[in-house]
């Protein structure tokens, strides 16, 4: 599967000044897994070295959030938008 | 000396000042990281230029190390994580508080003291750094308490001849040392008192809220330091302490900073109590022994006048390895003062910056 992944300003610098890179998997995980070996600078930026997504890093994928939900299982289908934003939280 | 750059990690990214004319005025580069916390700074003056380094923490996207090898123009960091804890280890880097470049015998070995509680070593310049499992293996280490900013080994003191000794500081388990490399460490903290535990277990073998410890490369047997309540000073390399808070106003506070020639001089910045705070009296005074903890004197010439409330953190003081010393620290309302003649007088060298959480200096030839 091949989906689009769309970054925040903050994070553009690790992959390589590109706001929207494509992506490759079935699942969130498969495509952060695939991310991790082509772009490690940024996917460490999403997860921690325990696989587990940073606690204020919110993903989108086709609009809707995967906090609470499947979380790294979600699905990604072909085409999908995986959104990255960093949360509001605290204010 | 040719110039003399300060680094100021900051709540909200990094200030480097500079001075080129023998430490009399300060110019301010812009804020670099804007946004990151810069809990600590450190400086590999092994190295020609010397190796600058800022461990850089978003809110968001995580803890790295980043270094110059250009005196601060450009930044760099590997594409992996610089620091993280291996797979089997199961928990997640939060904050690195502590750079420490080893000694001139170690040409490229380079410590990190992090949260939560873990040392890690780094042997190529500090670029890459691995746990210290010797350690993390430490039967004591699943009873360590976080102290109030996070559980953290916030120092880490090397020895500066002997390649095999180390010593570290964690927040609440007190001072660990090791005579092997790091394969096997020991508490080492007889003598000092943990005012918050119960009053028939105050002097515990480990547990102690150890806030720094420093030492001076000319006597390295001699450590000082600053404890939640209590400041020592040890003369044979942590088997012993010995409280020195003797004509100090309060024995609470952060920073313990060693003269860079005179192992018998010490500075450090006394706060009232964990309950307060704030300077002694309302006074922005540090304080100085020139006898190795006998006596101590206010120094305040040329600081702000009273009422003044603001604390200085345990890493935000720091001096620049000259004689007479330049010694440097930053408050948490961003402010940064030096001097020049050993803290005789101050002078401030910036303000109105976010609050300061690291300082350190480096003068070059």
């Amino acid at each position: 599967m091949t989906c689009r992944l769309v970054l925040p300003a903050q994070l553009r610098d690790a992959a390589g000044g590109r706001g929207e890179i494509e992506g490759q998997g079935a699942t969130l995980r498969a495509v952060l897994d695939d991310l991790a070996a082509r772009l490690p600078g940024l996917e460490r930026r999403l997860r921690d070295e325990r696989g587990e997504l940073r606690q204020h890093v919110l993903v989108f994928v086709d609009g809707v959030s995967v906090r609470g939900e499947a979380e790294q299982e979600t699905p990604v289908r072909e085409g999908a938008e995986v959104f990255v934003a960093p949360a509001v939280s605290g204010g | 000396m040719a110039e003399t750059i300060l680094l100021v990690g900051t709540r909200k990214g990094l200030v480097i000042a500079r001075s080129r004319d023998d430490r009399r005025t300060w110019d301010l580069d812009d804020i670099r990281f804007v946004t990151m916390e810069v809990a600590a700074v450190g400086v590999d003056a092994r190295r020609d230029p010397p190796r600058l380094f800022a461990a850089v923490q978003s809110f968001h996207w995580g803890s790295t190390v980043v270094h110059s090898d250009d005196l601060g123009a450009t930044w760099s960091e590997p594409e992996t994580a610089p620091v993280a804890f291996p797979e089997d280890a199961d928990r997640a880097l939060r904050r690195i508080w502590q750079i420490q470049p080893a000694p001139a015998n170690q040409p490229d070995v380079v410590y990190a003291g992090v949260e939560p509680h873990a040392l890690f070593r780094s042997e190529d310049g500090g670029v890459s750094f691995e746990l210290v499992r010797g350690l993390d293996e430490h039967p004591h280490r699943p009873q360590w308490q976080p102290g109030g900013g996070g559980a953290c080994l916030h120092t880490v003191v090397p020895h500066p001849t002997d390649p095999q000794r180390l010593l570290v500081a964690i927040s609440s388990g007190g001072v660990y040392r090791t005579h092997d490399g790091g394969a096997s460490w020991e508490p080492a903290n007889q003598g000092i008192q943990a005012l918050f535990m119960p009053e028939d277990q105050r002097f515990p073998e480990f547990g102690q809220c150890v806030h720094k410890v420093a030492t001076h490369p000319s006597n390295p047997e001699r450590l000082y330091a600053q404890n939640h309540f209590g400041v020592y000073r040890s003369d044979d390399w942590g088997t012993q302490w010995q409280a020195i808070e003797n004509g100090l106003p309060s024995n609470f506070g952060f920073p313990m900073v060693v003269h860079p020639s005179r192992p018998e001089t010490v500075y450090n910045f006394p706060l009232v109590a964990d309950v307060e705070r704030m300077p002694p009296e309302n006074r922005c005074r540090v304080y100085r022994t020139d006898d190795g903890g006998s006596t101590w004197r206010a120094l305040e010439k040329g600081l702000p006048g009273a009422p003044y409330y603001a604390a200085v953190m345990r890493d935000a003081m720091g001096t620049d390895g000259v004689d007479p010393a330049g010694v440097y620290f930053g408050t948490r309302v961003g402010e940064v003062f030096a001097t020049r003649d050993d803290g005789d007088s101050w002078t401030q060298v910036a303000q109105h910056l976010p609050d300061i959480l690291s300082v350190r200096a480096v003068a070059l030839p």
